[in-house]
C-alpha cells in the first residue's frame, strides 16, 4: 500500500502508462512460459505443501494453507487458465504474493511450475500485448517485455486475483 | 523536574470514565427512599476519586462541579438526606455532564459550559434547600455571576511532615496563580536556627491574597490532598458590599436559571488541556486470570525442569520413557491452557456493552412516558476488546429504535390487549465463529406499508416491485430512510439503521430484522470473533477435517437405518426419539469424494442452528479441542457453510462450520438431492 503504483487499469485495457522508472520483476514458469509479476509484492516463495480445501469453490482455488499462522488461499494458475494439469512434484512453488484492491490488501498464493529469475525491466521495455488469443487473459497482462531475447508476460495480480470468484465483492454483496 | 503528566492523565481519563459508569450502574440500583448505604459509598468514592484527579490535573471546572456532586452524595451518606428520585435524576444528568466535560476535554474539544452550568444550578437548588448546604453553594454560585474586585484570604501552614506526603507548596501556588493575580507572603517566623534544622521538614507558612473572579470549591480543590496535613483558613477579602450583592444576585438567579446561565457562560480554560489523540490502550485484566497465568507459568517452569532433567541422564533407560511421556503430556496440557488464558485475556463479556442499556431504557422511557422492562441474558458472553468498543453505538441506536419506534405507548398496548409494559430483550451467544446479538422488542413490529409507501417516494423502489417482507424490511437499513411520522429527539432523524449496517459490516458482520405485525421485531446482529476460542468437535468427512462448534451439537449417534424415512421430494430425515430431524449429507453440500455413503458407515451428529435442528451426516468424529478462530474472509471471502477455520496441531488448516448456514445450503440444494435418494434406494433394495 505504501507504493505509489496504483493500478487503475479498467479491464481489457493495457495500462502500460502507469509504469514508472524501472522494476523489478520476479518471473515464475508456467507451461514453458515465462511471466513476471512486481518484486515488491512477493512476500515469500515456499515448496507446495499440502493445502486445506474449501467446499464449492472453483478447482483453481486449491484451498487454504497455513501460513505461520494466517489462513492464505492458494490459487492453482494453470487451472485458472485452463491450462493442462500438472502433477505437483517438488520444484513446483507457490508464490506468496500482496493483492490489493479497494478494501485494502490481502495475501494470496500462487502454484506455478517454478520460479524463474528477477529481471530489471524499464518502463519502456513494457510493450502492450496484442490480443492474441494466448491462454492468458489480456485483462490479466500488464505487458509483454522482452528480456535476454526472451518473452517475459508481466501480469497484472490485482486484476487476475480481484476477479471471479475470487472477488471480494462476492461476500460484500450477499 | 517535570515529569511528563500526559502518561498519567490518560490514566486518569480512563478511571474517570470507569469511575462514571460505576455511578452510573449504581445509582441505578440505587431504591429510591432506603438507599444502601455500600452503594451510596461506592458512588461517593467514584465521584471523590474523580475530584480529586481532576484537581491533581488542573481540570478545574471538572473538581468544581464533582464538588457539589461529592456534597450532595455526602449529605446523602450520612443520612442527612434521603434518597429521592429527583436526585438519583440530578445525579445521573451530572455524570453525563462529566462524561461530557472529560470526553471534551481529552478529545481537545469545546466543553458546552452552558450545559455544565444548567446542571450544576441544578446541582445547586438540590443543596439549597438544605440550610446548612447553601453556604457551601452561594459563593460557588456567587462566582460564576462574577463579581469583579472579589479574592480570598488564604492563610497556610503546613505541618512539619507535609513534604514527606510527596506534596509540593510551590506546586500549588503555581496553580493558585493560575486562578488568578496572587501575592505571597513567606512567614518565616517558625524557622529555627541552622543546627536544629530538619531538612525534610518544614517550617514556613505564607500569607496568600488571591485577587480576582475565583470561587472557593477550585481554591479547595488544590489544598484537597493537603487536608489535614497543614492549617488552612481561606476567607473570602474584605469587600463585605459587594459579597453582599452577589448573593442577591443568587437568589434572584434561581428563579430564573434559564437566561442566567446563558449569560454565564465561561470560556473553557483552553491552556488547560492535554492531548491525548490515542485511543484509550489499555485494558484491564481481572486478577484472577492474572493469578491463573502466573500459576501455569509455574506449571510450565516445573514442566521443564523435568523434562530437561531426563534429557540430561547419561543413558536414556526404558523406564524413563514413561516418565518422559508423562512429562510431555504435562507439557502439552500447559501450553494448552497457557494459550487459552492468554488468549482469554483480549476477551471482554458482553455485559461492558450491555452495562448501559439499563440507563438508556429507564431515562427514554421517562421521556417517552413508556412502560418498558428491559432484559438482558448472555451477558457473560466473552467478545473481543476492539469489537465490543465498536460495536457499542450500533447497539445503542437500535436499542433506542427499539423504545422509540417499537414499543408502544401504555394506552395503545392495552388497546391491543398487551401488558401496558413493554418488552425489551437483549440476548447474546456466540454461534459458530461468530457472536449473535439479539434485540427484541414486543411492540408493534414494522410497518409494512409506510416502509413501501416511504420507499416508492424516496425512489428506493418501484412501485410495481414484488418484494418479500425480508426485502421490505431491509429497506429500513438504506441511507435516509425514516418512516417515523415525528421526528423525535430519540430517533427518526433517518440518519441511523443505515450508519448501523455500515458499522457492522465493517466490523465483517450483518444486521437482519424480522418482524410481525403486532407482536415486535428482531433485530439480529452478527459479529466474527476475530481472535475467539471456540470449543469444537472435530470431524471427519472424506479427507477433510471440519470443526463443529461444540455448543451446537446436542448429540452424536450411530445411525439405525430403520429409523431412518425418506421424504418424497426432500430430504432424508431422521426418527429420534419423538422427532423428526432432517439429515444433512456434509459430503453432498459441500461436494467431497468419500467412500463413506451407506448410513452403518458413518455417523450422526444431531446439530441446532437458529432454532432448526438437523442431523449432519459425516464419515468419523475425532476428537473435541478448543481451537483459536482464524477468519477466512481477510485473505479470501466468505464461504457459504463455513464461518472460519482455524489451524490444527499438525499446522494443517480446519474448517469451522457455520451450522445456521449449512442448513441454509442444505435447503437450497434440497430438492435435487437425488444423489442421495438413490444411495439409499441402492441400500433398500
Amino acid at each position: 500500500m505504501e507504493e505509489s503504483q496504483s493500478m487503475t487499469i479498467e479491464t481489457g485495457q493495457i495500462g502500460v502508462s502507469e509504469l514508472a522508472g524501472t522494476d523489478q520483476f520476479l518471473t515464475f514458469v508456467l507451461a514453458g512460459e515465462e511471466y513476471g509479476v512486481d518484486i515488491l509484492r512477493v512476500q515469500e516463495i515456499k515448496g507446495w505443501d499440502a493445502v486445506t480445501h474449501i467446499p464449492n469453490t472453483p478447482e483453481y482455488i486449491r484451498g487454504v494453507m497455513n501460513l505461520r499462522g494466517t489462513i492464505v488461499p492458494i490459487v492453482d494458475l494453470r487451472i485458472r487458465f485452463n491450462m493442462e494439469k500438472l502433477e505437483y512434484g517438488p520444484v513446483t512453488v507457490v508464490i506468496v504474493l500482496r493483492v490489493d484492491n479497494t478494501e485494502g490488501s490481502r495475501i494470496m498464493g500462487i502454484v506455478v511450475d517454478g520460479v524463474s529469475d528477477v529481471y530489471n525491466v524499464s518502463e519502456g521495455d513494457i510493450k502492450p500485448s496484442p490480443d492474441f488469443g494466448s491462454a492468458v487473459n489480456t485483462a490479466f497482462v500488464k505487458g509483454l517485455a522482452t528480456v535476454d531475447d526472451k518473452m517475459v508476460i508481466i501480469m497484472d495480480i490485482d486484476q487476475l486475483l480481484n476477479s471471479d470468484e475470487l472477488s471480494i465483492m462476492d461476500s460484500m454483496t450477499d | 523536574m517535570s515529569i511528563d503528566m500526559k502518561q498519567f492523565l490518560v490514566t486518569f481519563y480512563e478511571e474517570s470514565f470507569e469511575g462514571l459508569d460505576t455511578m452510573e450502574t449504581e445509582l441505578l440500583n440505587l431504591d429510591i427512599g432506603e438507599a444502601d448505604s455500600e452503594t451510596v459509598n461506592t458512588i461517593f468514592r467514584a465521584a471523590h476519586s474523580i475530584k480529586g484527579g481532576s484537581g491533581t490535573f488542573g481540570l478545574n471546572d471538572v473538581a468544581s462541579f464533582t464538588h457539589l456532586m461529592e456534597t450532595l452524595l455526602d449529605e446523602v451518606r450520612d443520612g442527612r438526606r434521603q434518597v429521592s428520585q429527583q436526585i438519583v435524576d440530578v445525579l445521573l444528568t451530572s455524570v453525563d455532564v462529566l462524561r461530557d466535560m472529560l470526553s471534551a476535554l481529552r478529545d481537545e474539544g469545546e466543553v458546552d459550559m452552558a450545559r455544565v452550568q444548567a446542571v450544576q444550578q441544578l446541582l445547586d437548588e438540590l443543596l439549597g434547600n438544605e440550610p446548612e448546604a447553601a453556604e457551601s453553594a452561594a459563593p460557588q454560585e456567587s462566582n460564576s455571576t462574577g463579581a469583579e474586585s472579589q479574592g480570598w484570604k488564604i492563610h497556610f501552614r503546613p505541618h512539619p511532615d507535609m513534604l514527606q506526603t510527596g506534596n509540593d507548596p510551590v506546586r500549588m501556588f503555581r496553580e493558585l496563580a493560575l486562578l488568578g493575580e496572587l501575592k505571597i507572603e513567606c512567614d518565616t517566623s517558625g524557622l529555627p536556627t541552622l543546627d536544629k534544622l530538619v531538612a525534610e521538614e518544614s517550617y514556613l507558612a505564607w500569607n496568600l491574597e488571591l485577587h480576582g473572579d475565583v470561587d472557593k470549591a477550585s481554591i479547595d480543590v488544590i489544598f484537597e490532598w493537603v487536608e489535614g496535613d497543614c492549617d488552612l483558613v481561606v476567607d473570602p477579602m474584605a469587600s463585605q458590599p459587594a459579597a453582599a450583592q452577589t448573593d442577591n444576585t443568587v437568589t434572584e438567579e434561581k428563579k430564573a436559571p434559564e437566561p442566567a446561565t446563558s449569560t454565564a457562560k465561561k470560556p473553557p480554560p483552553s491552556e488547560k488541556r492535554h492531548s491525548t489523540t490515542t485511543e484509550s490502550s489499555s485494558i484491564r485484566v481481572s486478577i484472577d486470570k492474572i493469578d491463573d497465568l502466573i500459576n501455569m507459568m509455574g506449571e510450565l517452569v516445573i514442566t521443564q525442569s523435568m523434562l530437561s532433567q531426563l534429557g540430561e541422564a547419561e543413558e536414556f533407560e526404558t523406564a524413563q520413557i514413561e516418565k518422559l511421556r508423562d512429562g510431555l503430556s504435562q507439557l502439552e496440557r500447559n501450553t494448552r491452557e497457557m494459550q487459552e488464558n492468554v488468549m482469554r485475556i483480549r476477551m471482554l463479556p458482553i455485559s461492558f456493552a450491555f452495562q448501559r442499556f439499563p440507563r438508556l431504557v429507564h431515562d427514554l422511557s421517562g421521556t417517552l412516558h413508556k412502560k418498558i422492562e428491559l432484559k438482558m441474558s448472555g451477558e457473560n458472553t466473552e467478545l473481543d476488546k476492539t469489537v465490543m468498543e465498536k460495536i457499542g453505538d450500533p447497539l445503542v441506536h437500535l436499542v433506542r429504535n427499539s423504545i422509540d419506534h417499537g414499543i408502544e405507548s401504555p394506552e395503545v398496548r392495552l388497546a391491543a390487549g398487551k401488558d401496558e409494559m413493554g418488552l425489551i430483550e437483549l440476548n447474546a451467544c456466540h454461534e459458530g465463529g461468530n457472536i449473535i446479538i439479539e434485540i427484541i422488542d414486543d411492540g408493534a413490529g414494522l410497518n409494512r406499508e409506510r416502509i413501501i409507501e416511504k420507499a416508492i417516494s424516496n425512489g428506493l423502489i418501484n412501485e410495481d416491485d414484488s418484494l418479500s417482507d425480508e426485502q421490505i424490511y431491509d429497506l429500513i437499513f438504506q441511507p435516509g430512510f425514516s418512516t417515523a411520522e415525528v421526528v423525535s429527539d430519540v430517533s427518526g432523524r433517518g440518519v441511523g439503521m443505515d450508519v448501523v449496517r455500515r458499522n457492522i459490516r465493517a466490523l465483517g458482520g450483518s444486521v437482519e430484522v424480522t418482524s410481525r405485525p403486532g407482536q415486535g421485531s428482531k433485530f439480529t446482529i452478527r459479529l466474527p470473533l476475530t481472535l475467539a476460542i471456540l470449543d469444537g468437535q472435530s470431524v471427519r468427512v472424506g479427507n477433510d477435517i471440519y470443526i463443529i462448534p461444540l455448543v451446537s451439537i446436542i448429540e452424536s449417534l450411530q445411525v439405525n437405518p430403520a429409523d431412518i424415512n425418506s421424504l418424497r421430494g426432500s430430504a432424508d430425515v431422521y426418527r429420534l426419539r419423538d422427532e423428526y430431524i432432517p439429515i444433512v449429507r456434509v459430503y453432498d453440500i459441500f461436494n467431497v469424494h468419500t467412500e463413506i455413503k451407506n448410513w452403518e458407515d458413518g455417523l450422526l451428529v444431531i446439530v441446532e442452528g437458529e432454532g432448526i435442528k438437523v442431523a449432519l451426516f459425516v464419515d468419523d468424529l475425532l476428537g473435541q479441542q478448543q481451537v483459536v478462530i482464524k477468519s477466512l474472509e481477510t485473505n479470501f471471502k466468505k464461504v457459504e457453510g463455513i464461518s472460519g477455520a482455524t489451524i490444527l496441531g499438525d499446522g494443517t488448516v480446519a474448517l469451522i462450520l457455520d451450522i445456521a448456514s449449512m442448513i441454509q445450503l442444505s435447503r437450497d440444494n434440497g430438492p435435487e438431492k437425488t444423489p442421495g435418494r438413490q444411495d439409499n434406494a441402492e441400500q433398500a433394495a
